[in-house]
C-alpha cells in the first residue's frame, strides 16, 4: 500500500541526493581548481555552497515537519532523524569543499612545488565516498558498505603519505613552508571529507536496519 | 520512567502460558505466552479483530460469562493459576480490575458509584470509614477537587473524561493489585485522553496497568512495554521503546508504520 508519508520520505530522499551530488561536484571542482590553475573552479564552489546550506535547513524543516504531523514509527521514524543528521555532515562536506576552494585560490598564484599525485587520488576516492554513502541510503541497501570504509582507510594512508612527503620538502627548503600547509591542508580536508562520509554510513545503518555502529564501525559486524 | 523500563527488574505480576482461546470452533487466540511485569504499564496493540479485547478479557476471567467459549492454558496470578477449580472469581475479579472502552458509572451519586463496590465486598466497617475511602479514591484517580462539592449529585451528569475517571477512582476503591484497560480513551477528546494517560504513570507506582489501545501514539506515549498481537498470535513482545524504535519483526514494522492495517 503506498502511503502518504512514502511520498513525503521520496521527497525527503531526493534532497539528500541533490544535497550530496553538489556537495561531490563540489570536492571536484574545488581539485579542479588546483590541478587546472583555474580560480573560476574555486570561485564556483564557495559561490554554490549557499545552495547545500539552503538544502539543509530545508531537509531540517520538512523532517520536523514529519515528525510533528506524521508521528513516524520505526523505520521511517529511523530514516527522518538519520536524514537529519545526514544533512548536517554533507552541509560540513560542503564546507571542506569551499576550505580546499580557498587553498587553491591561494596556491595557484605560485609555482606548484610537485606535481599532484596522491591529492587527485584523494579527491576521488572521497568523492565517491560521499556518493556511495547517500547511496546506500537511498537503495536501502548496506551489503557493499564495508567497501567505503575500506576506502577511508586509503584515504588516511595517501593523507599520511603526503604529509611525510611534504615534511621532506620543507626540512630542505624552508621558503617552501607556506605553499606546503596549503597542500597539507587540502589533504586534511579530504581526509575529513572522507570521515564525515564515514559518519553518514553510520546513520544510513541506523536507518536502514537500526543497529547502533556509531563511534565502533570497525569493530562492530551488523 | 525510563530507567525503570531499562534496568528491568520488575517482577513478573502475571504470567501468561500456552493461552488458547476459541468462540464455539473458532480460535482467536494462539498459544499466547506473555509476563506481565508489577508497577509498569503493559499496553496490547493490533489490527481490529486480532484478539486485543479477548485477551484482556482472559486476565480476569471475563469471558467467563459468554456462553460457548473455551480457554486452555495458563494465567498465573501471583504463581497462582486464576482458571484453578478452587479460585474465588468475585475476589479475582478485585483483585484484577478493569475500566472499559466506554465510561459506565451507575445512574446514581457519585458517591454511591464508589461506595458500592466497598459495600458488596464488605470491605469497610462504618460510614466514616467508606467516605474516607471513596475520598482516597477520587483523588488517586485525579477527580477529586473536581467533584468533592457534588459528591451527592448524579454521576450521569460529569462529562466524558470525568466519568471514565470515577470508573477508574471506583476500581481501585476496592483496592486492586491489577487495573485492565480496555480502550479506555477511545470515547474521549484529545484532553481527556492526556489526563487518562497521565493518571495512568501515576497509577503504576501502586499497581499493575494492562491497557488495550487501538491508538498506537498512545501505546508509544503510555507504555512501558508493548504487545502485538495478530490473528490471535502474539507476534512481538519487548519494551515499549524497541518495539517503536526498532521492532524486530518485520510485520511489527509493517504494522506500526502504517503498511498494511
Amino acid at each position: 500500500m503506498e502511503r502518504q508519508l512514502d511520498h513525503e520520505l521520496n521527497f525527503l530522499k531526493e534532497k539528500l541526493l541533490k544535497m550530496a551530488s553538489l556537495a561531490e561536484e563540489s570536492i571536484a571542482k574545488a581539485i579542479k581548481s588546483l590541478v587546472e590553475i583555474d580560480s573560476a573552479f574555486a570561485q564556483k564552489v564557495i559561490e554554490e555552497d549557499t545552495q547545500i546550506d539552503l538544502l539543509e535547513v530545508e531537509i531540517n524543516n520538512l523532517s520536523l515537519k514529519l515528525l510533528a504531523l506524521k508521528q513516524p514509527m520505526a523505520n521511517d521514524l529511523r530514516f527522518i532523524t538519520s536524514a537529519m543528521k545526514i544533512s548536517a555532515h554533507l552541509e560540513r562536506i560542503g564546507d571542506q569543499a569551499v576550505n580546499i576552494a580557498e587553498r587553491s585560490l591561494e596556491l595557484i598564484t605560485q609555482p606548484l612545488l610537485k606535481p599532484l599525485i596522491d591529492i587527485p587520488r584523494m579527491a576521488k576516492l572521497s568523492q565517491e565516498m560521499v556518493k556511495n554513502s547517500i547511496g546506500f541510503l537511498i537503495n536501502n541497501d548496506i551489503s557493499s558498505i564495508e567497501e567505503l570504509w575500506k576506502a577511508e582507510n586509503m584515504v588516511d594512508d595517501l593523507n599520511d603519505q603526503t604529509f611525510r612527503e611534504l615534511l621532506t620538502y620543507m626540512i630542505e627548503d624552508p621558503k617552501t613552508i607556506k605553499r606546503a600547509i596549503a597542500l597539507i591542508l587540502v589533504g586534511r580536508h579530504l581526509e575529513r571529507i572522507a570521515d564525515l562520509s564515514t559518519d553518514i554510513t553510520e546513520e544510513v545503518v541506523y536507518a536502514v536496519n537500526g543497529k547502533n555502529i556509531k563511534h565502533f564501525y570497525k569493530a562492530k559486524s551488523f | 520512567m525510563v530507567e525503570k523500563v531499562l534496568d528491568d527488574k520488575n517482577e513478573i505480576k502475571m504470567q501468561i502460558k500456552n493461552l488458547n482461546f476459541y468462540y464455539g470452533k473458532n480460535q482467536v487466540l494462539k498459544d499466547i505466552n506473555l509476563d506481565i511485569k508489577s508497577n509498569a504499564i503493559t499496553a496490547i496493540i493490533g489490527p481490529s479483530g486480532c484478539g486485543k479485547t479477548t485477551f484482556i478479557r482472559t486476565l480476569n476471567r471475563m469471558n467467563d460469562i459468554i456462553l460457548g467459549t473455551k480457554i486452555e492454558g495458563d494465567i498465573l496470578f501471583d504463581q497462582k493459576n486464576i482458571y484453578d477449580d478452587d479460585i474465588d472469581v468475585v475476589e479475582i475479579r478485585r483483585k484484577i480490575g478493569m475500566v472499559f472502552q466506554r465510561p459506565n458509572p451507575f445512574p446514581k451519586s457519585i458517591f454511591e458509584n464508589i461506595a458500592y463496590g466497598l459495600k458488596i465486598n464488605n470491605l469497610t466497617v462504618n460510614k466514616e470509614e467508606t467516605r474516607e475511602r471513596v475520598e482516597v479514591a477520587l483523588r488517586d484517580a485525579a477527580l477529586w477537587k473536581e467533584v468533592k462539592d457534588r459528591l451527592n449529585s448524579s454521576a450521569l451528569d460529569l462529562s466524558g473524561g470525568q466519568q471514565q475517571r470515577l470508573c477508574i477512582a471506583r476500581a481501585l476503591a476496592v483496592q486492586p493489585e491489577v487495573i485492565l484497560f480496555d480502550e479506555p480513551c477511545s470515547a474521549l477528546d484529545p484532553i481527556a485522553t492526556a489526563k487518562i494517560e497521565e493518571l495512568i504513570q501515576e497509577l503504576k507506582e501502586k499497581y499493575t496497568i494492562v491497557i488495550v489501545t487501538h491508538n498506537m501514539q498512545q501505546a508509544a506515549r503510555a507504555s512501558d512495554y508493548t504487545a502485538f498481537l495478530m490473528l490471535g498470535e502474539l507476534v512481538e513482545f519487548g519494551i515499549t521503546e524497541k518495539i517503536f524504535t526498532t521492532p524486530t519483526q518485520k510485520i511489527t514494522e509493517d504494522y506500526i508504520t502504517g503498511r498494511f492495517g
